[in-house]
């Protein structure tokens, strides 16, 4: 698939990075760390940064991780710029209050995530061109319907997908804080929707839901895992399965993720 | 710092010094890490009694409770507050509140049975590491009303999303990264959904109090989360051995 070749293409080598710790403090400045009374306790900054090891080997597996979500982000922010754009597709008050404030984040995800991969010296990958209908077999902007249903699938793989790349951030707290600030508003966002849809927030078992096409399947698939860190979860709490996997969102993995996003990206 | 766990990552994580400890800790435990993965049923020091402890109002004593340090220590913050949180919820559905509808109903039963899952689970893999049962005070809530209830399930919520995302930074293993991460996005799932049966205005489900210009939520320390839930915890919290970076 096109996609894949096209992130890969943007993975950079090692000796570029040149001033690395300026980077990391452009980062910083990104993200306003230190600035607002909510992360004034978080010890991040030029005393932190001193402290960390300055090594530039990890950057470009954060910078893969970046331009992955920055994909998903053009897709999500594509998707609904143009769904509230539709004219008499998303009902006036409550609905397109939802659906307005889900925009403007998934817009400002695409606008972070740009500056966070440039200020480690990256260079953002190119917005692909989506196909949302998937060559005709859905009508998302005509169908409000439809429209709740790829938005259902979408956050829901968001929230999977960002969980999937936490363990390659790892190295770089600053881009590691930022993506799960992303990852649990996919979350918000997820819960919302699906219960405009009229389901629950939360994902139990491996069932995509009421009303969700077969082909939203894989969105779902193994969210029904009560294995966590080794422990059975049913050997030691009362609470039956379908809760334990309710408390549990599970990760894709980037494959899976593409493979799921590429149904809607015609050329990247 | 990125790395599998391994048992023997674990004998510098657990913050054992001597020599005969650690042979008995790997002895006694290395089967059960090998068989569970990350399980931590470890030989960390019984915590001993402690000068500070509380009394609460009946003048019974609660005693403080060291968290720990390195991983142990940041699964022990989270499990306090998923005892926190699963306390409450067990209350909630104790004792409905007045009114309530029966989606509402719902939705009371599952978020307890999530948190008491989180609960459940963090315990088990904290193993002899885990820190007391906590004991709790609820009296600034009043469980019969519908607005009190669902302001402090909003506030309990909202504090857990903070709590975590500002947690996954100071972890060292991705193992339990991935779990913190798994458990997060559920905690937002709940925000979400007890904001949007609270709150009149519909943006309130990620409202601008709580995301950010550049669409980021929050992200506490464990020192700010921690005071913040001291109203709450009857037990002196001790958190100063804790990772910050």
């Amino acid at each position: 698939m096109k996609i894949f070749e096209v992130l890969n293409k943007y993975d950079i080598k090692t000796e570029e990075l040149e001033s690395f710790t300026s980077r990391r403090e452009a980062f910083k400045k990104l993200t306003n760390f230190g600035k607002s009374v909510a992360f004034a306790a978080i010890p991040v900054g030029i005393l932190a940064a001193s402290t960390q090891k300055v090594s530039a080997a990890h950057i470009p597996t954060v910078l893969n991780v970046l331009n992955f979500a920055l994909t998903l982000e053009y897709l999500e922010g594509e998707y609904y710029t143009m769904g509230i754009n539709s004219p008499n597709l998303i009902p006036a008050g409550k609905d397109r209050a939802i659906f307005e404030t889900i925009e403007k984040h998934e817009v400002d995800h695409v606008a972070f995530l740009k500056k966070a991969i440039m200020s480690y010296g990256g260079t953002p990958v190119a917005k692909p061109t989506f196909d949302f209908t998937v060559g005709g077999a859905f009508s998302p902007f005509t169908n409000y319907e439809q429209f709740l249903i790829l938005a259902q699938a979408f956050e829901d793989t968001g929230v999977r997908a960002y969980k999937g790349q936490a363990g390659n951030l790892i190295a770089e707290n600053d881009a590691l804080t930022a993506a799960l600030q992303i990852h649990s508003v996919e979350a918000r966002h997820a819960s919302e929707v699906r219960r405009l849809r009229g389901l629950k927030g939360w994902i139990t078992q491996a069932e995509r839901g009421a009303g969700m096409p077969e082909v939203t399947q894989a969105v779902y698939n193994g969210e029904d895992n009560l294995i966590q860190g080794g422990v059975n979860v049913t050997t030691v709490t009362p609470i039956g399965s379908d809760g334990i996997t309710e408390a549990f969102d599970e990760p894709l993995t980037r494959d899976e993720v593409l493979t799921i996003a590429g149904l809607f990206i015609v050329a990247a | 710092m990125s790395k599998q766990t391994t048992s023997e990552d674990l004998v510098p994580m657990l913050g054992l010094q001597k020599v005969g400890d650690r042979r008995n800790f790997l002895k006694f435990s290395g089967a059960a890490i090998a068989s569970t993965g990350i399980l931590l049923s470890g030989c960390q020091e019984v915590f001993e009694e402690l000068p500070n402890a509380r009394k609460t109002g009946k003048g019974q004593e609660v005693r403080a409770v060291p968290l720990g340090k390195g991983d142990i220590g940041i699964l022990n913050y989270a499990y306090a507050l998923e005892q926190l949180e699963a306390a409450f919820y067990l209350m909630v559905v104790a004792n409905m509140y007045a009114g309530i509808s029966p989606s509402e109903k719902v939705m009371m039963e599952d978020i307890k049975n999530h948190e008491v899952a989180h609960r459940d689970f963090l315990k088990a893999a904290l193993g002899k590491n885990a820190i007391i049962d906590l004991s709790f005070d609820f009296s600034s809530v009043n469980f019969n009303e519908r607005s009190s209830v669902l302001a402090t399930a909003k506030t309990f919520e909202d504090l857990g999303v903070a709590a975590y995302n500002g947690a996954g930074q100071l972890l060292e293993s991705a193992d339990y990264l991935l779990i913190a991460g798994k458990i997060v996005s559920v905690e937002a799932r709940h925000a979400a959904a007890i904001r949007s049966i609270l709150d009149a205005d519909p943006r309130s489900f990620a409202g601008a109090d709580v995301i950010d210009a550049n669409g980021l939520d929050r992200a506490f320390s464990p020192t700010m989360v921690l005071e913040m839930a001291a109203p709450f915890i009857t037990n002196k919290i001790i958190a100063n051995q804790l990772p910050t970076s």
